[in-house]
């Protein structure tokens, strides 16, 4: 029995828990990312308080992985720099292309919190997108939040 | 088999029409295991089946003593290969009751149904008029229906952009069928094809294609017949069906990658201008322009897929030696037994047809509380490769308010025992996810 070390107890916490759901105002950018190989969808609402990611809020429909990855990514996010919300981006990603190596996540530990328990889905090719999902519509959102808010930026 | 006291039904198991033992024998892959060692339960044949040694020895036998390009050239292996070749051609077609001339090797169902969908709006900007007789344009109308798979869609509405023709469908009713109370107003004068699948890759659904084929022709519009799920599992005459294109692939039946059918009605092929154009497919070429050869090979341009067709043709002989009759009927039973399983499940809710009326072996189903990915993911830890997600058929997961399916899919080595590995796996998932 593999399952359990894809399926954490934190995943599954998330899952059924999720944190930050809904759809809330303001915002500066809204997204809609779709996994098309499955149909998992979020809409995403990304709101800034400066250089400061002050809100992120969402819905969506899709398995527990594609679930609880945006409700421990809302937990890490929040109150972060968009910087450091990218930063956390990028070790996300790099968790996700570590093959389930145990290193990369020790790496990561401090940095990803909660997320770090998605270190099992990187075994399982098919459902990396999932994981990343969630990630991806942020990154989305931040670029464009950024191309509105940014003087000389393109609306 | 390992039905026990407790399964619904078991009293009356039915002995199945196929010997699966020493059909399993034939399919080396079914001889490994999978993750960690399990038994590989492989119930998604509906997405590519497995390959039997006969059709691997096929492929491997031409590479070996005949590998050369069909229809070039005059040296030995050169007409050795071509006729294999069209040896191929010629046991393909007699399968569904077609002559040679009649069938176009294309790369998949896929492939096929594109290349009518461009003949259509390449016949409207045919220079020889001969070609012209079949275009699609402004004022006319494209009817399929809303359980297509996406193969059997997205060429329509594309060809649609295309040439300012608009698209229709028929609908779907609650339980997983056609809806055919507006077929006379849907299908009509303006009506230039009908495409429409013989058996939903997703519902199991199979189609009353007389009814719908008789209102096309009535209207003078063609008729295309996805039969990636109908050909596979079921006797397909074409003939008896009577539609003027059917399409289907090899990978689905026991054949090679790359290689699938496009069947049409000699006269209608003859009056397509081409899809893809290139070597081997022409009749004159000159710096100022080119005429073109003959159907089928004006339809199979550049080198062949020929040790796929080959791979085919064995594929196809070993089907007809099981009978389609009997592996129609085998997975009827199997059906039966799988939507009795399923149904005594608390929580599992299948999607299509209830009963095996009308329905073939693919079978769609939710689990409650648990998305199809977990569903899947949990089966797989088991052994059992299923297929999760849309089936690459949206607008029917769409059309039954769920995101997505599970969809267990049977074949001629499918036994018993797989669909009790499949009901024990659902619950083990309910298990593992705390939902009962």
């Amino acid at each position: 029995m593999q399952l359990e070390s894809m399926y954490q107890e934190i995943i599954l916490d998330h899952y059924k828990n999720p944190h930050g759901r809904g759809l809330r105002e303001p915002f500066e950018a809204e997204v809609h990312h779709v996994n098309p190989t499955c149909g998992d969808e979020v809409t995403l609402r990304l709101h800034l308080e400066g250089d400061t990611v002050a809100d992120v809020s969402y819905e969506g429909m899709g398995c527990s992985i594609s679930q609880a990855s945006i409700s421990a990514m809302y937990d890490l996010v929040l109150g972060k720099s968009v910087t450091e919300a990218l930063a956390a981006g990028e070790d996300f990603m790099t968790l996700m292309q570590a093959k389930g190596d145990p290193t990369v996540a020790e790496k990561l530990e401090d940095s990803l919190e909660d997320a770090v328990a998605f270190a099992g889905v990187s075994k399982y090719p098919a459902r990396i997108k999932c994981a990343l999902m969630s990630w991806m519509a942020l990154k989305d959102a931040t670029a464009r939040a950024l191309s509105t808010t940014t003087p000389g930026g393109t609306p | 088999m390992t039905a026990t006291a407790s399964r619904p039904g078991t009293g009356a198991l039915h002995p199945l029409p196929l010997d699966v033992e020493a059909i399993r024998a034939d399919f080396p892959i079914l001889g490994r295991t999978v993750r960690d060692g399990k038994k590989l339960v492989y119930l998604d044949s509906g997405a590519t089946s497995q390959k039997p040694r006969s059709v691997l020895d096929a492929e491997r036998e031409f590479y070996e003593r005949y590998n050369a390009a069909p229809h070039r050239g005059a040296h030995a292996l050169a007409e050795e290969a071509t006729g294999h070749y069209e040896a191929a051609r010629a046991t393909i077609g007699a399968f569904i009751g077609a002559p040679e001339r009649e069938i176009v090797f294309t790369r998949n169902s896929t492939e096929a149904i594109n290349l009518v969908a461009y003949a259509l709006s390449n016949a409207a900007t045919a220079k020889d008029p001969a070609y012209r007789t079949h275009a699609v344009g402004q004022g006319d109308e494209i009817v399929v229906s809303e359980m297509e798979h996406h193969a059997n869609l997205v060429p329509w509405q594309q060809l649609c952009e295309r040439t300012g023709a608009t698209l229709r469908w028929l609908g779907l009713t609650d339980d997983g069928r056609l809806d055919l109370s507006d077929l006379s107003t849907v299908v009509n004068e303006r009506t230039k094809l009908v495409a429409i699948t013989q058996q939903s890759n997703i519902l199991g659904t199979i189609n009353p294609l007389g009814e719908i084929i008789a209102r096309a022709h009535e209207v003078g519009a063609l008729v295309l017949v996805d039969g990636a799920q109908s050909v596979p599992h079921q006797p397909v005459d074409v003939t008896e069906l009577g539609a003027d294109f059917l399409v289907f692939s090899g990978h689905k039946m026991l054949g090679p990658t790359g290689i699938g059918v496009l069947w049409g009605r000699y006269e209608v092929l003859d009056a397509l201008p081409p899809f893809l154009t290139g070597g081997s497919m022409i009749e004159v070429v000159r710096m100022e322009g080119s005429t073109f050869a003959a159907p089928p090979q004006r339809f199979e341009a550049g080198v062949p897929m020929t040790a796929q067709a080959i791979g085919l043709a064995a594929a196809v002989e070993y089907l007809q030696a099981l009978g389609m009759d009997r592996v129609e009927e085998h997975e009827k039973v199997l059906t039966a037994y799988a939507l009795e399983q399923l149904a005594a499940i608390p929580g599992v809710t299948v999607i299509g047809p209830p009963d095996t009326v009308a329905r073939g072996g693919a079978i769609s189903f939710t689990v409650e509380g648990i998305h199809p990915h977990d569903v899947g993911q949990v089966l797989d830890d088991h052994g059992i490769a299923v297929r999760v997600g849309h089936h690459c058929a949206w607008p029917v997961v769409r059309r039954y308010g769920v995101p997505a399916t599970t969809r267990a899919t049977f074949y001629v080595h499918t036994g018993y025992d797989d669909i009790d590995a499949l009901a024990d796996g659902i619950r083990a998932a309910q298990k593992f996810f705390g939902t009962v």
